[in-house]
């Protein structure tokens, strides 16, 4: 099923066409609008005119989190504050966190967008949707959301923390789909599966986003919950989820190019690659009012496949992501730098820079564990004031990165330190392969 | 009076309470007294040593996270209730017991380490008790 044919299955040179007068204007728009992006420009001497189309993008600036964080919160918003009705947030490097902004008009394109992957996972409206991301800052939750009623469907805000709950109104209800992380599902299946009830639920499709996962992950939620799981994707800088998203022939993740302009890039060069390259991903919001980003670096690395799909579509395809650029993780759908935990950790009196996050995936959830060497300033006689440090770090790195971790104190000089450098991710999930 | 106690931190992982001892034997440090008190990831083994100074340093230079506190080191007679007399006299005077453990030294009585929220109040109340502690100076005869 395709929700928007004329514009999914659009002939390639009618999309570059449709992306090349999109560009311009929105080209323009941030110029005279957007003082930081002006600047940005005039410093490389380019002019709204000297972007006639497609061809122009690499004559663009990128735009980078540094960027962001410099323009916070609204420094890159290209309407009055009037016009701008919601704001969406995720974890920033260090300091200040991602933000987006939309317009009304942005947040129905957004539906859109999102509504158009649910059908390609054979949602209609005659479905009922579990909404299993969480609803607030994220732009998962509120995301999916409003993509689901755009598409008529039925909706249950369920959000996160109660599976218990989740399975027992999935039954009741009948919910025939469901929008979670693909991990969280995976644990929804584990308790599926305990409780005996899988033959009294009606669940046939999945959309899962917000961390990458593995063709052995929807295996095994595709055999053991009898359903078809798809991945979608997004960000919030550029919108949230719903960027992009698999059809039922898993050939990559179709991007919707009318209004996401992708391209990928050498990271180290920063040249732009021929079609199937690999390198980062780059995207330039085509239609977006609120805060357009041009040429944003994303930081993910893959490749893009242009080839008409089997499904009929003509957009794009975002091949499996091989990394990151950077050392951002993304935990239970949560992103996570470790400077960020190394920060929230130096807050604490006589904590060393000696850490390491150790992240699992056990029982199809993730775990964080976070080590900490007991310098000799902050050990103490008594058991009491340790467990009293365990909390405070826990604590700590909740209200800094939103995650409960399992705190664990180890002696000092425990942790591999490299060249006065130590390592401090200990990934053992393998997510890109 | 107060004794000197060695502390050190130690993961619960195989040998590494044989680390701490080993480096104590090495330095020919006698170890007068142990206790260990743990969790599920971790222990502090607290010691009562020949040299508390010389033990903690050397701890440390190994690397380990070491440190000394004065702990209470008080005689119990060895009489039925004398142990829980003693406690009552602390509790009575409103005054919390962190930790408390035997000394495996050989006096007459039954020397235990205690660890309170106050510990010169401690110390005042068990003299006004006629409670018999043991010094640092006591410590050298063992």
């Amino acid at each position: 099923m395709i929700w928007n044919e004329a514009k999914e299955c659009m002939p390639r040179d009618e999309i570059r066409a449709l992306q090349s007068s999109r560009l311009v204007k929105v080209v323009n728009r941030v110029y005279h609008n957007v003082p930081y992006y002006r600047k940005k420009m005039q410093e490389v001497g380019l002019e709204p005119g000297d972007i006639r189309g497609v061809e122009d993008l690499s004559k663009l600036p990128f735009t980078t989190y540094e960027d962001l964080n410099a323009a916070y919160p609204f420094g890159l918003a290209a309407v009055p504050p009037s016009e701008l009705v919601r704001v969406h947030a995720s974890s920033g490097t260090t300091g200040k966190p991602k933000i987006g902004v939309y317009t009304r008009r942005d947040i129905d394109i957004w539906a859109e967008c999102v509504a158009r992957c649910l059908t390609m996972a054979g949602i209609t409206r005659d479905d009922i949707i579990q909404v299993g991301y969480g609803y607030g800052l994220f732009t998962g939750g509120l995301g999916a959301h409003y993509g689901a009623e755009y598409l008529g469907a039925l909706v249950i805000p369920m959000s996160t923390g109660n599976t218990q709950k989740l399975i027992d109104m999935m039954i009741d209800c009948k919910v025939t789909a469901i929008a979670c992380t693909p991990s969280y599902l995976l644990h929804v299946a584990e308790d599926i599966e305990k409780m005996g009830v899988l033959d009294k639920i009606h669940l046939k499709a999945a959309i899962c986003g917000a961390e990458p996962w593995t063709d052995e992950m929807r295996d095994q939620m595709e055999k053991r919950l009898r359903i078809k799981a798809y991945d979608i994707y997004g960000l919030t800088e550029i919108f949230g989820p719903g960027v992009a998203n698999d059809c039922e022939y898993h050939r990559g993740l179709h991007i919707w190019e009318d209004h996401f302009l992708p391209e990928i890039i050498d990271p180290s060069t920063l040249e732009q690659q021929p079609e199937g390259g690999d390198g980062e991903l780059v995207i330039t919001n085509l239609t977006k009012e609120g805060m357009p980003l041009i040429r944003y670096r994303t930081k993910d690395l893959t490749s893009l496949e242009y080839d008409k799909c089997e499904c009929g579509r003509t957009m794009a395809r975002i091949q499996r992501f091989r990394g990151r650029t950077d050392d951002m993780l993304i935990i239970r759908g949560v992103n996570v730098f470790p400077s960020q935990v190394e920060a929230a950790l130096l807050t604490i009196n006589g904590m060393t820079p000696h850490y390491m996050l150790v992240v699992d995936r056990v029982d199809n959830a993730d775990t964080l564990e976070v080590q900490v060497e007991v310098a000799d300033n902050i050990f103490t006689d008594e058991i009491s004031s340790l467990e009293k440090l365990s909390k405070e770090v826990h604590d700590k790195l909740r209200q800094a990165i939103g995650l409960n971790a399992k705190v664990r104190l180890v002696e000092p000089g425990g942790l591999e330190h490299f060249d006065g450098k130590s390592k401090h991710v200990t990934d053992k999930r393998n997510l890109y392969k | 009076m107060y004794i000197k106690q060695v502390s050190v931190f130690l993961e619960n992982e195989n040998g590494r309470l044989d680390d701490a001892l080993r480096i104590l034997s090495e330095g020919n440090i006698n170890i007068l007294s142990v206790c260990i008190a743990d969790t599920a990831d971790y222990g502090v083994l607290r010691l009562i040593l020949g040299e508390s100074e010389r033990g903690c340093k050397i701890l440390k230079d190994a690397g380990m996270a070491a440190r000394m506190d004065d702990v209470i080191a008080v005689v119990v007679e060895n009489e039925v209730g004398s142990f829980g007399k003693v406690v009552k006299m602390i509790q009575d005077e409103g005054i919390g017991i962190r930790y408390i453990y035997g000394l495996s030294i050989p006096t007459d009585g039954a020397p235990i380490a205690l660890k309170t929220d106050d510990q010169e109040k401690t110390v005042k109340v068990l003299e006004r008790g006629n409670v018999k502690t043991l010094s640092p100076e006591d410590m050298q005869a063992f």
